[in-house]
């Protein structure tokens, strides 16, 4: 039996202001899946991301991508992600395609590789007229593609979207979906966090739901629903899809 | 990642350093440039010729190895500290690298050899303008000895760069030591005189200066005077690198100041 893309054993993390942000998160998310993590603001995803990813340093847990644990067989774990973080986090001063070359270097992929893997990408992902210009002239949904396509650059088995398309008008939002859904049927697996959830809804397959740094439901995203949903129509207000109605009735502190 | 991969993502941390460096030539070679014609003018030439010698040697050759010094001294350090800082606060560009299978070690390396390259080419730039003040008369005593000290001092104060960019939170945090640290204790380790011409007591508060045993050990290699043994100026450069080295590797492997 082939190693899930992600097994999270345990996680715990207690940041050094004292705040708990995981008390134990444990989850798998099988290869080839596209997997929604879903949560209120502070709720821990990004905590779980960071970690899984070398950007935050656990407090106990282990992590393995792939089968690769993090903390000892860090560099194969890593060569497998691909990182789309929730924060723009490229310099602005460079040329759009160096940014893409140059995350190609840190995963040790030469440039005679590099540049013409990271022309395709930019070009699939419509900035091939953007390419040489600097990252400050994008705008923000560019700058949220230009972020796709650095993940994409060293070919990850496993891409990691942390509220990709935040900020991101409906058009640009479809085609980046468009785009990630070819990724996912040929085999990527993907982990989403979004506050889009009727996006997730369509999207994943498997959803985990966290609430205050603990895993409140995990399954399928049909599983969840049929379990969590009350079923019952809209009495009153705004009512969402059915996974914003399982979402809130979870996480609600009422 | 195999041996070449690490070759890779170390010459992409060095070309992405050397790139920026050049693009802001102005900020990062200039200032040394024109500081250094100014003290080669006013030391070396109007007062230099009224100091007559020093340790035997004219004063305008006297002072140049330790003008090199002094710009291989602040461009390694605040390139470092500076380059990684930068990487640091805006923009977080650092986690581009910190996501990616680059080990600890390497990131190091990427980052002080930019602060290395910088170092040795304002310091030749440096060399070369002393050249036309000491009308074509510099002396090289010892070429070897001149490059592993250049080359190891640069390496010396990239390391300390790199450990202020690690701590720094703040613009003025990587300000800070090179204006209230570095540049009095490279003053005051022998750029302008010998040791021996001080004050007993003063000639004591020389020696616990680390940086006066880097200008020694640098200005033996060209005129092949010292003021202490050259092997004690060595010993000295071995162990400091020890030290920063040590202290980065904990700090980068420990993700202070970098992850949360």
């Amino acid at each position: 039996m082939s190693a899930p893309a992600l097994k999270i054993t345990d996680l715990k993390k207690t940041y050094a202001t004292g705040t708990v942000a995981l008390k134990g998160v444990s989850l798998e998310i099988p290869q080839g899946d596209f997997f929604a993590l879903l949560g209120p603001n502070g709720a821990g995803k990004t905590t779980i991301i960071g970690i899984t990813t070398g950007l935050v340093n656990k407090t106990s847990g282990t992590i393995e991508v792939f089968g690769h644990n993090t903390d000892t067989e860090t560099e194969l774990a890593k060569m497998q992600i691909g990182l789309v973080g929730q924060e723009v986090n490229f310099n602005p001063f460079e040329k759009t395609l160096n940014i893409v070359v140059n995350q190609a270097g840190y995963y040790g992929i030469p440039r005679s590789v590099a540049i013409p893997r990271a022309r395709k990408l930019l070009t699939d992902l419509g900035l091939g007229e953007k390419m040489d210009q600097n990252a400050m002239t994008l705008s923000g949904g560019m700058k949220r593609r230009l972020m796709i396509a650095r993940a994409l650059v060293n070919e990850p088995k496993f891409l990691i979207l942390d509220e990709p398309t935040a900020g991101v008008d409906v058009e640009l939002r479809r085609g980046m979906w468009d785009y990630l859904t070819g990724l996912s049927k040929s085999g990527l697996t993907i982990l989403l966090t979004t506050h889009y959830l009727e996006e997730a809804e369509q999207l994943c397959k498997h959803v985990a739901i966290i609430n205050k740094g603990q895993i409140v439901a995990m399954g399928t995203m049909e599983e969840v629903i049929a379990t969590h949903h009350s079923g019952e129509p809209a009495k009153d207000g705004y009512r969402g899809g059915r996974l914003e109605e399982v979402f809130l009735k979870l996480t609600s502190d009422k | 990642m195999d041996a070449y991969g690490k070759w890779i993502s170390f010459y992409t941390m060095l070309r992405k350093d050397i790139v920026r460096m050049f693009r802001i030539w102005v900020q990062t070679f200039l200032p040394s440039v024109i500081t250094s014609c100014l003290y080669f003018l006013i030391f070396g030439t109007v007062l230099g010729s009224r100091i007559g010698e020093m340790q035997g040697v004219d004063y305008m050759s006297f002072v140049v190895p330790g003008l090199v010094m002094l710009a291989i001294v602040t461009n390694a350090y605040s390139n470092t500290s500076f380059s990684f800082f930068q990487s640091k606060f805006f923009f977080r560009g650092i986690d581009e690298i910190l996501v990616s299978p680059t080990p600890p070690w390497l990131l190091i390396a990427g980052f002080i050899s930019g602060g290395i390259v910088r170092g040795v080419l304002v310091g030749t730039l440096v060399l070369l303008i002393s050249v036309f003040f000491t009308g074509l008369q510099l002396s090289l005593f010892n070429v070897g000895i001149i490059f592993i000290f250049a080359l190891l001092t640069a390496l010396v104060f990239a390391l300390a760069g790199l450990v202020n960019g690690v701590y720094a939170k703040s613009l003025d945090g990587i300000n800070i030591v090179p204006t209230f640290v570095l540049t009095p204790l490279v003053y005051l380790g022998g750029v302008f005189y010998s040791v021996h011409s001080l004050p007993e007591i003063a000639q004591y508060g020389t020696y616990i200066n680390p940086i006066f045993y880097l200008i020694n050990g640098f200005r033996y290699g060209f005129l092949g005077i010292a003021d202490i043994a050259l092997w004690i100026s060595f010993a000295v450069l071995i162990g400091m690198i020890a030290a920063l080295i040590a202290i980065n590797w904990y700090l980068i492997r420990t993700g202070l100041g970098l992850k949360q």
